[in-house]
């Protein structure tokens, strides 16, 4: 959690990531922002045992900057995010429409990108057919076969990384909570983290275990969310309502744990808010029944032949496109990227639980992210019954241990069921003073232009389920 | 196929029965904060809330609970005047105006509250035992879609009070308006709203929908071109929570009338 170089161009930034990425890096993370007066381009890289972040100075009144995107693809929509918050151009071959900055409300030009004899675009959103998160699709296709698809992400956009400005970090957990709804508890703990980090203070064992309980719960209803989503792409009710039925179940015994179904006010800097409203211990029978069931629907879905047929070799990610994107959670590792930041940079008490590494993935389909996610799902389970072993019987009262607050800058980072969330916090007289939250959701979504290799409109719901991101926390 | 014709059967119903009979879950539900009843005297409240819901004036402490996050730091802080208010049903659970959802009521917001009822019963008798839903998100945090979404699963079950998510606005009823109001959505959310044949309903769902939540500071929730009838506080409000709203909106709570059996 160091800020470990200062560059003094751009040039020398880029070749500094060149080395640590050859030195076997994932770039992570590319933002701008107002420090000491002078806007500063930082570039985060996960290396095994934390975040690096490497950093230049661009010159007063400079109006653009050598673009990193022509050197690494992953850049490009890091670069697109400072072009619309700062103005500035990143030269070069980039295309530079507007990803978080509404454009023109009126201008219903449909951008095109392919062209030939029977091509048209079609606008899916950003008001969809469901109960959907607003964002828009543009589909160019001559009817059935996707050549080019288009994302536009800024009708959602809340300007959050600016509201963070100038709160106490007890408000910014909240804050953090809500920059990605879904995966609230990893957010606030990535926060936290970085909090943490600046007051150089360590959680009490009990509170750190409890996190863990938390982010794991996280971790089941997202991916039976998925699981849910794609049952009902493939019109399969039975098995939509029984994996919506588990994920309710979920959602009940973390609001018993907490009074919330997301696990929000959990998690504080320093430790937790609050004992547990009951002994974890004693959901463990009520878990353990609903992993029985989990188990069996899930053997039963990957074994129904109308499910897989739909699946198999469907929206695939090639592992060298992951490697170099640095793919992100269940769609990294079903490309062979397996990197998981609570095996690799442990963080609470994962340190002392048994996270073993997932199976190897390289198919990159949404076969493979299904069955990655099902894998998790089951080590979530066995996780928290570790943890809730590891907790006393008689909880002493939480009290958080964030006494003092110095000025500084850190990164924290938690892996997020959607993959590893990154917060670079600058803390000054008590408040913070910045905060870049990057969400695996921004990271990942991109990805979505690379899959449609041969797979028509109707493949497009099981792709997009298979991802699992959230649209709030890509556009921020 | 037929493997899962029998596992639908094998956990027997796990449909809630609310509101037919009560709901120990929804009972159960902690709400928004809400101040202790005889809490006079009260000084130095209104700083502890960070989306700044908490009124002081003349010793009285108020809450808007639009404006209610639920962290709980004013119960934690200051239990002797804020309390969390219990249950995600009932007519206290959902506002239909904007003032009635600051508590505790004053006796003018009573008699506001009336009027919008009777006006809203009147607008809504015609919707009967059908009601189709459009959703919209405005800048959610992605929580409040699961939570809709939960309504469609076998626990909550709207289908059996004859609600459903409807693809066109032209064939809806009841508009659920999510997100606290980007700027972005604010035309998509106003054509949709356009869409939408007389009579109708809009639902702000959720603390972000009806004030901006902690980003009140510049984003108002649901703009003024779309005007809602329905408030349900909540960071996210409860499925049931949800409901409840749906069913105050189309007039079928409290009377047995419309429910089917």
């Amino acid at each position: 959690m160091t800020i470990t170089g200062t560059e003094t161009s751009v040039a020398a930034l880029w070749g500094a990531l060149d080395s640590r990425i050859a030195g076997g890096g994932r770039f992570a993370g590319l933002s701008a922002a107002q420090r000491k007066g002078a806007l500063t381009l930082s570039v985060h890289v996960d290396v095994p045992d934390g975040v690096d972040t490497l950093e230049t100075v661009l010159p007063a009144r400079a109006l653009g900057y050598p673009a990193l995107t022509p050197r690494l693809g992953a850049a490009f929509w890091y670069e697109r995010v400072i072009h619309d918050q700062t103005g500035i151009v990143p030269e070069g071959r980039i295309r530079l429409a507007p990803l978080i900055r509404a454009g023109n409300p009126h201008d219903h030009a449909l951008p095109r990108h392919v062209s030939g004899y029977g091509l048209f675009t079609i606008p899916h959103g950003p008001v969809r057919s469901g109960v959907f998160e607003s964002m828009e699709y543009l589909v160019e296709t001559p009817g059935e076969a996707i050549p080019h698809l288009n994302m536009r992400i800024f009708y959602k956009h809340r300007g959050i990384a600016g509201r963070f400005t100038g709160m106490p970090p007890a408000d910014g957990v909240l804050l953090a909570e809500r920059t990605e709804g879904i995966a609230s508890v990893a957010h606030a703990l990535a926060f936290c983290h970085a909090i943490e980090a600046i007051a150089g203070c360590q959680v009490p064992a009990e509170a750190a275990l409890v996190r863990v309980i938390h982010a794991e719960l996280e971790r089941i209803a997202n991916h039976l969310d998925v699981a849910m989503r794609l049952a009902d792409a493939a019109g399969l009710a039975v098995a939509t309502a029984r994996f919506a039925l588990h994920k309710e179940r979920v959602m009940r015994v973390v609001s018993a744990l907490c009074g919330s179904r997301f696990g929000r006010g959990v998690v504080v800097p320093g430790g937790i808010s609050a004992l547990p409203r009951e002994h974890p211990a004693a959901l463990l029978p009520e878990l353990r029944k609903l992993e029985k069931q989990v188990t069996s629907d899930a053997a039963v879905l990957m074994g129904t032949s109308s499910f897989l047929d739909r699946l198999r070799g469907t929206g695939p990610l090639t592992a060298d496109r992951a490697r170099e994107h640095g793919a992100l959670g269940p769609i990294g590792k079903a490309s062979g990227c397996s990197d998981d930041s609570r095996r690799t940079r442990p963080y609470d008490a994962y340190p002392l639980l048994d996270i073993q590494p997932a199976p190897e993935h390289r198919d990159g389909d949404a076969q493979a992210r299904l069955r990655v996610r099902i894998n998790e799902t089951a080590q979530a389970f066995r996780l928290i019954q570790e943890a809730a072993g590891e907790l006393p019987g008689q909880l002493s009262p939480a009290s958080p241990v964030l006494r003092s607050l110095p000025d500084g800058r850190a990164v924290g980072w938690a892996e997020a069921p959607q993959g590893e969330v990154i917060y670079d916090v600058t803390i000054e007289a008590g408040q913070i003073a910045c905060c870049q939250p990057r969400s695996a959701s921004f990271h990942n979504l991109v990805l979505m232009h690379e899959v449609f290799a041969g797979d028509i409109l109707t493949d497009f719901p099981f792709i997009e389920a298979s991802f699992g991101l959230s649209v709030a926390g890509a556009a921020l | 196929m037929s493997i899962w014709v029998l596992r639908g059967l094998r956990d027997g119903v796990a449909t809630t029965r609310w509101p037919h009979r009560p709901d120990t879950y929804a009972d159960a539900w902690r709400g928004p904060a809400t101040v202790r009843a005889r809490a006079a005297g009260v000084t130095g409240v209104s700083g502890l809330c960070p989306s700044g819901a908490i009124e002081e004036r003349d010793g009285l402490a108020r809450v808007d609970q639009g404006k209610c996050i639920l962290c709980g730091r004013c119960v934690t802080e200051r239990p002797d005047v804020f309390m969390w208010s219990a249950g995600a049903t009932g007519r206290h659970a959902a506002a239909v105006t904007r003032q009635a959802l600051v508590v505790p009521e004053t006796p003018e917001t009573d008699q506001a509250i009336a009027a919008a009822r009777t006006a809203l019963a009147a607008r809504t008798a015609a919707l009967r035992r059908s009601v189709h839903i459009r959703h919209v998100d405005a800048g959610s945090d992605g929580s409040e879609e699961w939570e809709i979404q939960a309504l469609l699963g076998p626990v909550y079950d709207i289908h059996r009070l004859g609600i459903f998510i409807t693809a066109s606005p032209r064939h809806a009823d009841v508009l659920l308006v999510t997100g606290c109001g980007t700027p972005g959505m604010t035309g998509p959310l106003r054509t949709t709203y356009d869409g939408m044949p007389d009579p109708k309903v809009v639902i702000a769902v959720g603390t972000d929908a009806a004030s901006g939540g902690l980003l009140g500071d510049r984003l108002g929730g649901v703009p003024s071109g779309v005007p809602v009838d329905v408030w349900v506080p909540g960071s996210p409000p409860s499925p049931f929570a949800i409901l409840n709203a749906l069913l105050i909106a189309t007039g079928k709570l409290g009377t047995q009338k419309g429910l089917g059996k």
